[in-house]
């Protein structure tokens, strides 16, 4: 017997599908001390999360079934005890936080009820229940901590949330916690803020944590030890810095190599004419102010980042220039005409010039359109190409340039995985030959080696084709890579604008200082030094 | 995070539309049994008068309330004879013309002017909405029997006010699916990307809104049509819908009900006929909502090699 907390030993899980068994996970073995942090660090689909479901014994099954394997807690095998056992060590002696804290509170009851009933379902008096639930919320640094009892969950934000998900998973001060992508869900600063809370509990409490995650800064930041996992296996285990400097496996290199924010700042090309201009975009939602005097401009070729975090109106701003959502007041110049004054016909001849790609490709594509059909309807719109044969060259072209077979074109969308179809929503934004193509969060829905791929096509095509692109994001690194000039926004106000170099390397306005500092760096050196550096402030 | 993401082949490529959708009602047995009996039915309705006509209208008072199984008075007697000593088979055949006629005239009707004021209270703007809702309130607060006794009554009775009645009655319920899916399908990312690349707002209705909301609309049309044919027999009943000599199933039921404990099979085999055609619809509805959707149509194409 080894020494460790929790010891999972070559745990192999099948899941049966109607398209044949799927190895979910193979011989996955991993352990966590007491006051220790591991990170299972693997992309979508790479079954990071069964492991730890698995452990929680929350797998359905069916379709999931466990061919093999140990998992060890207290010198007792977890998938030998009987249901009993496990439903009283679950939540008790392990914990488990998810992702989405919306969906895993429940809306009909108050949060105080919720986190009450996690130790009376163990038998605790409820007046005792109530008493640590008030110190567990205080705790987490929720203000008014009484008042918070009483409200439901859609009354917090999602940090809020996220930690009062924490102070649920803590009454009754469990030797684990098990956390499933904790932060993915939450803004970079908010996502700083929850990871240090993390930290500080787990050394007050000695417990050991179980952090499953996909992004390498959160490993730098918070982890002991990492395994990464890649189509169901681990193929590399270690310190992050090992990881990170010396990584063996091919997949791990690549996925460092994609991490982003290392490539060459770009610099802008100042005597393109200008295209997109807007002039004091206002636009307010009842007492809610989405945008107050935006003025930006975009010039030919160039690519414009709008960054800020949710709730700072970049999408508003994006809508608004596409007349999906009519402003206030203020102008949107699209080559010195006002695009919020155009009459209809004019109207669909700016919406062949200016496309837009979506976040999540899998609601922005009809699910009941092939990927032919997608690809070729805007061309139906404005009445181009009535050539069949040629409309066939031109899909299987395009398909081609955003790095697909041509022979998918009779596909559908559910057939494709998340990043090919960010791919086809690419291709169909392109068959309208555009001169701007908006991207608003385009990347932000994928996996980091697929995020990369998706941006050095972007940068492709801006080369090659000459496309301008308005590009909102949150993530700081992508923005960096991608960009050549920056525009902050902070509650629907423009707080800092310049070359991303300038951005970057010199920030003026304290909230664009505060969102760079709170960017992890995929590298622990370097992560390291900016905590030291960041603390005194 | 633990989607399995499997990019699967698609089975039915370089196959014509047509032959695939054929090779996937094979696959599904219970649904191609549907079809068949379907278009027997069908049949039935065009074929039936024209060459069994006389014989359901003879009467033969030595053959009343005949039983069936009995094949001692020729073929036509095998399911038996009725109060009149009219051969059951004839009749039950003769009547599947009005019967379909009455019952998809009517579910027809209503889910066509149903779900085409639905898209338009969904899509248009807000008052236009409320004015076709109230609309609609004010057919659903009507008791429907009233309406049709009222109508039927001045209008006189005959097929095609039949399907009017019957059709105005059911409008709402498609109304308010309709409506109530248009609302959230318009919100969708895949709109939102269709009017940035320029789409009027008849494409956005054909093409990307009703081709979602339809399942949901022929589910319901399935189900209504026992209820037509069901709402349609007890007009006859009373009197004010179709009258003999014209017969429907519903009709025949309403006339056997005297004679339940003495000739249980007057009333019994048009019952059978009226339950069998509804479940082949539903069966064949819910086949048709998964071949017709891209994301399940796996199901029917991997049944051939899989047992489930």
């Amino acid at each position: 017997m080894s020494n460790a907390l929790l010891e999972v030993r070559n745990l192999s899980v099948d899941f049966h599908t109607a398209r044949g068994t799927v190895h979910a996970v193979k011989n996955v073995s991993w352990s966590v001390n007491r006051g220790e942090t591991l990170a299972i660090l693997g992309e979508s689909g790479s079954g990071k999360s069964v492991s730890a479901s698995a452990v929680m014994n929350i797998l359905d099954m069916p379709p999931a079934h466990i061919v093999g394997g140990e998992i060890f807690y207290d010198g007792q095998d977890l998938l030998k005890v009987s249901y009993e056992t496990h439903r009283a060590l679950n939540g008790k002696k392990i914990a488990m936080i998810f992702q989405d804290p919306l969906s895993h509170l429940n809306p009909v009851y108050t949060v105080g009820w919720q986190i009450v009933e996690m130790m009376t379902a163990h038998g605790r008096p409820a007046d005792m229940a109530r008493a640590r639930a008030l110190e567990l919320i205080k705790r987490v640094g929720i203000a008014d901590a009484e008042a918070a009892l009483h409200k439901y969950p859609h009354q917090f934000s999602g940090g809020q949330r996220q930690r009062l998900m924490i102070a649920m998973a803590l009454m009754l001060k469990p030797d684990i916690l098990i956390a499933d992508e904790p932060t993915t869900a939450l803004d970079v600063t908010i996502q700083a803020d929850v990871l240090a809370l993390l930290k500080e509990l787990q050394a007050e409490t000695g417990m050991g944590l179980v952090l499953i995650t996909h992004d390498l800064g959160v490993v730098a930041e918070i982890a002991d030890r990492v395994v990464v996992m890649s189509k169901g296996e681990i193929v590399e285990a270690g310190t992050p810095r090992d990881i990170y400097h010396n990584a063996q496996h091919p997949y791990t290199r690549q996925l460092i190599g994609a991490a982003p924010g290392k490539g060459t700042i770009k610099l802008l090309d100042a005597d393109a004419p200008l295209l997109l201009e807007t002039r004091k975009l206002c636009k307010t939602y009842g007492e809610f102010t989405a945008l107050k005097d935006v003025s930006l401009s975009l010039h030919r070729g160039q690519s414009l980042a709008v960054v800020g975090e949710s709730g700072s109106g970049k999408s508003t701003l994006a809508r608004s220039i596409l007349r999906l959502e009519a402003a206030d007041s203020g102008e949107a110049l699209w080559k010195g005409r006002n695009l919020l004054t155009m009459n209809a016909r004019d109207l669909l001849g700016m919406r062949r010039e200016i496309q837009m790609v979506f976040q999540d490709p899998t609601q922005s594509l009809n699910p009941r359109m092939s990927v032919y059909q997608l690809i070729s309807e805007g061309w139906d719109i404005h009445r181009l190409m009535p050539d069949k044969a040629k409309r066939q060259a031109r899909v299987a072209e395009l398909l081609e340039q955003v790095g697909l077979a041509p022979e998918y074109a009779a596909r559908y969308p559910h057939q494709f995985s998340g990043g090919q179809r960010q791919r086809i929503a690419i291709a169909r934004a392109l068959a309208l030959e555009p001169e701007l193509i908006i991207c608003d969060e385009a990347v932000s829905a994928l996996d980091v080696s697929i995020q990369a791929q998706v941006i050095a096509l972007l940068d492709d095509l801006r080369a090659r084709l000459g496309i301008s692109f308005l590009f909102i994001a949150h993530d700081l690194g992508v923005v960096r890579d991608f960009a050549d000039t920056v525009v902050v926004m902070k509650a629907g106000e423009i707080v800092e604008r310049g070359p991303t170099a300038q951005i970057f390397d010199a920030p003026r306005h304290p909230y664009t200082q505060r969102l760079l500092a709170a960017n992890l760096d995929p590298d622990p050196d370097m992560q390291a030094q900016r905590r030291l550096a960041g603390a005194p402030a | 995070m633990t989607d399995v993401t499997l990019v699967a082949k698609p089975v039915s490529q370089g196959k014509s539309g047509f032959s695939a959708l054929l090779s996937m009602l094979w696959r599904d047995k219970l649904a191609f049994v549907s079809a068949v009996i379907l278009v027997l039915i069908i049949l039935c309705a065009v074929l039936g008068p024209a060459l069994l006509g006389d014989m359901a209208n003879s009467q033969n008072l030595r053959g009343r309330n005949s039983p069936p199984f009995d094949l001692a008075r020729g073929w036509a007697f095998v399911l038996g004879g009725d109060s009149l000593g009219r051969p059951m088979l004839a009749r039950l055949v003769v009547a599947a013309r009005s019967t379909i006629m009455v019952a998809s005239g009517a579910v027809l009707v209503s889910l066509a002017i149903g779900a085409t004021l639905g898209l338009v209270a969904g899509y248009m703007g807000k008052n236009i909405s409320q004015v076709i809702m109230r609309l609609a309130d004010v057919i659903m607060s009507f008791p429907s029997l009233l309406i049709a006794v009222v109508v039927l009554y001045v209008l006189g009775p005959s097929i095609p006010n039949m399907i009017l009645v019957l059709a105005i009655t059911r409008i709402p319920i498609y109304l308010r699916t309709t409506r109530a899916e248009v609302l959230e399908v318009r919100e969708r990312m895949f709109v939102q990307a269709a009017v940035v690349m320029g789409a009027g707002h008849w494409r956005i209705i054909a093409r990307h809104i009703l081709p979602v909301v339809a399942p949901t609309l022929v589910t319901i049309a399935t189900l209504d049509f026992a209820f037509v044919m069901l709402a349609e027999s007890s007009l006859s009943f009373l009197g004010i819908g179709i009258q003999p000599p014209d017969i429907t199933w519903g009709l025949m039921v309403a006339q056997g009900r005297p004679y339940l404990t003495t000739a249980w099979w007057l009333a019994l085999w048009p019952g059978l006929f009226i339950v069998i055609t509804t479940l082949a619809l539903n069966l064949l509805s819910n086949w048709m909502r998964i071949a017709l959707d891209p994301t399940q149509r796996w199901r029917l194409e991997a049944r051939s090699t899989k047992d489930e």
